[in-house]
């Protein structure tokens, strides 16, 4: 008979939870839920002990003595039941929260990669169509040759994959073309070296990761002096790790990239470490007037 | 005969410019300049009575050209920003011509100058430009001065504080002074006010270059710089620097 009744109690519990699940706070209410299970159990049996038993007389009297006893029995086992489901669906809970933590932190991190990829230089595009703009009247070969220039520039930017590997060669090829666009608006003051062996340029890099750094490095090249200047890009292997030094003039005297990386770096250095989880990949260093910016990027096994 | 200046960095953006101004054959293109110190120079030497003028240049930027050019021409702005040439328009400049532009919207800029001419003074004008703050974060932290020909840009922390002077603001460095037609006003709401305090009705300091705040005379106090210099403070400027220091 107390067995049946405690199955019973044990199938309202856990039918309770399976549709409602008490936050910590609410746990007065928990416990005034136990009480009131308790009494309720108490009561059916109490009840059903004076039916059952009704000719017994001496049983009669020490249903009331016992009822005490039982009742901690019963308050004992309904918590223990309660507590039970409360916690197992508590875990079941935070399972499911923590990978919908991780699914959420996945999504933004991919998010946040393809915003730094993407930062796509306005200025630089409408000045480059500024520039066609002007071609277009006196020489239009060029004007044509150069939105084919510009629009496979743009292709590369929005084609790529964050977490795709490239070789150094694919990347070059991307970075020799925004060269080449910079070329022509600024042809009089711009030269451009690059060298790279032919290791060197089989080794592999995130996707558009030279990229900002090229960009950097003529922005501050053209912008800190007013006479030609000339960006070196220089890549080799070194330990199993493909190394590219970015070399631009500045002017010390005004002294801007002292501070941090500066030279709005940090989206690299960001990236560098959502891709490997290593703050050391990025370095600047200057020296008189050449400001150099070295990557490090290690290849897989 | 209109004499005028074109002043871009980028040789095509001048060639198109020249191009629109093929229609208009009583303006005469007397100089093309790659930068804003040229700018500069060749407004000295020619006196234009209009520049075609880029904003983001070598060195020299095209705020910091007009600070420091003299005679102010009117000017129309060649830009590919929109947040500079909002800025640009507020303050009266004839117009600003966002990159790539039309001929017809070239036309529409000219007709303006042109129906503004004679209209306007010059004076007028560079009272208008003058006084556009640069809120831009690389233009806050340094200041384009000019002492005879030559044109100095002063970084913001060599700054060590400015004085008003008349119609004129001295900026003084550690060993020199500067100085420039702008009002208090104008440097208190660019300089970045993390560095530069307002301490009295004519003088703005630069924080880090305090050594120590002195009692002088009966409750009013001085701040000597690092360079020996005493700065009278006024009783909110007092209240302020003690806010600021954290005393």
């Amino acid at each position: 008979m107390t067995t049946s009744i405690l199955a019973l109690i044990g199938l309202i519990i856990s039918n309770t939870f399976r549709y409602y699940q008490p936050v910590s706070r609410n746990f007065y209410l928990l416990f005034g839920y136990v009480i009131i299970l308790t009494a309720l159990t108490g009561r059916i049996l109490f009840l059903s002990f004076q039916n059952l038993h009704q000719d017994e007389l001496h049983y009669q009297e020490n249903i009331l003595k016992f009822m005490p006893l039982r009742g901690m029995f019963y308050f004992l086992m309904i918590t223990t039941m309660t507590s039970f489901y409360w916690f197992r669906n508590k875990i079941k809970e935070q399972g499911g929260a923590l990978k919908r933590e991780e699914e959420t932190e996945s999504l933004m991190r991919e998010a946040e990669l393809a915003k730094l990829r993407q930062q796509l230089q306005p200025h630089f595009l409408f000045n480059s169509l500024n520039s066609i703009s002007a071609l277009a009247g006196s020489k239009p070969e060029e004007a044509r040759k150069m939105i084919q220039q510009l629009s496979d520039f743009l292709r590369g930017t929005l084609r790529k994959d964050d977490q795709q590997l490239v070789t150094l060669e694919e990347e070059l090829s991307h970075v020799t073309l925004y060269l080449d666009i910079e070329k022509v608006r600024f042809g009089h003051r711009l030269n451009t070296e690059l060298t790279a062996n032919e290791i060197a340029r089989s080794f592999r890099l995130p996707a558009l990761l030279l990229q900002p750094i090229v960009e950097n490095a003529v922005k501050f090249g053209l912008y800190d002096t007013t006479e030609a200047i000339t960006i070196s890009i220089v890549a080799f292997t070194e330990h199993n790790q493909l190394v590219i030094a970015v070399r631009n003039p500045f002017d010390p005297a005004t002294a801007r990239p002292a501070r941090g990386t500066g030279f709005g770096l940090s989206s690299v250095q960001r990236r560098l470490y959502l891709l490997y989880a290593r703050n050391d990949l990025l370095e600047t260093s200057h020296e008189s007037t050449i400001f150099t910016t070295t990557i490090r990027i290690p290849q897989p096994k | 005969m209109i004499k005028t200046i074109l002043i871009d960095d980028e040789p095509l953006a001048r060639t198109i410019v020249a191009e629109y101004l093929q229609s208009y054959p009583e303006i005469q293109i007397v100089k093309e300049c790659n930068d804003g110190f040229e700018g500069v120079k060749a407004i000295a030497e020619f006196q234009p009575d209009l520049i075609f003028l880029d904003i983001q240049m070598p060195k020299l930027n095209g705020f910091e050209m007009l600070e420091v050019a003299e005679p102010m021409p009117s000017v129309i702005f060649t830009t590919a920003f929109d947040e500079y040439a909002m800025k640009a328009f507020d303050n009266n400049a004839i117009d600003y011509l966002l990159k790539p532009f039309s001929k017809e919207r070239f036309d529409k800029a000219m007709q303006k100058w042109l129906n503004q001419r004679g209209h306007v003074s010059t004076e007028q004008q560079q009272e208008n430009l003058s006084n556009i703050p640069m809120k831009h974060a690389e233009e806050q932290n340094r200041i384009a001065v000019k002492f005879g020909n030559k044109i100095s840009i002063i970084p913001a922390q060599d700054i060590f504080y400015i004085e008003a002077y008349d119609d004129y603001v001295k900026i003084f460095t550690e060993k020199d002074y500067f100085l420039k037609k702008k009002t208090m006003t104008y440097f208190e709401q660019t300089l970045n006010s993390n560095d530069f305090l307002r301490v009295h009705r004519s003088f703005i300091i630069r924080l880090q270059h305090i050594t120590r705040v002195e009692p002088y005379e009966k409750n009013s106090y001085v701040a000597l710089m690092k360079n020996g210099k005493k700065i009278p403070l006024s009783r909110a400027g007092y209240g302020r620097l003690k806010d600021e220091l954290g005393l």
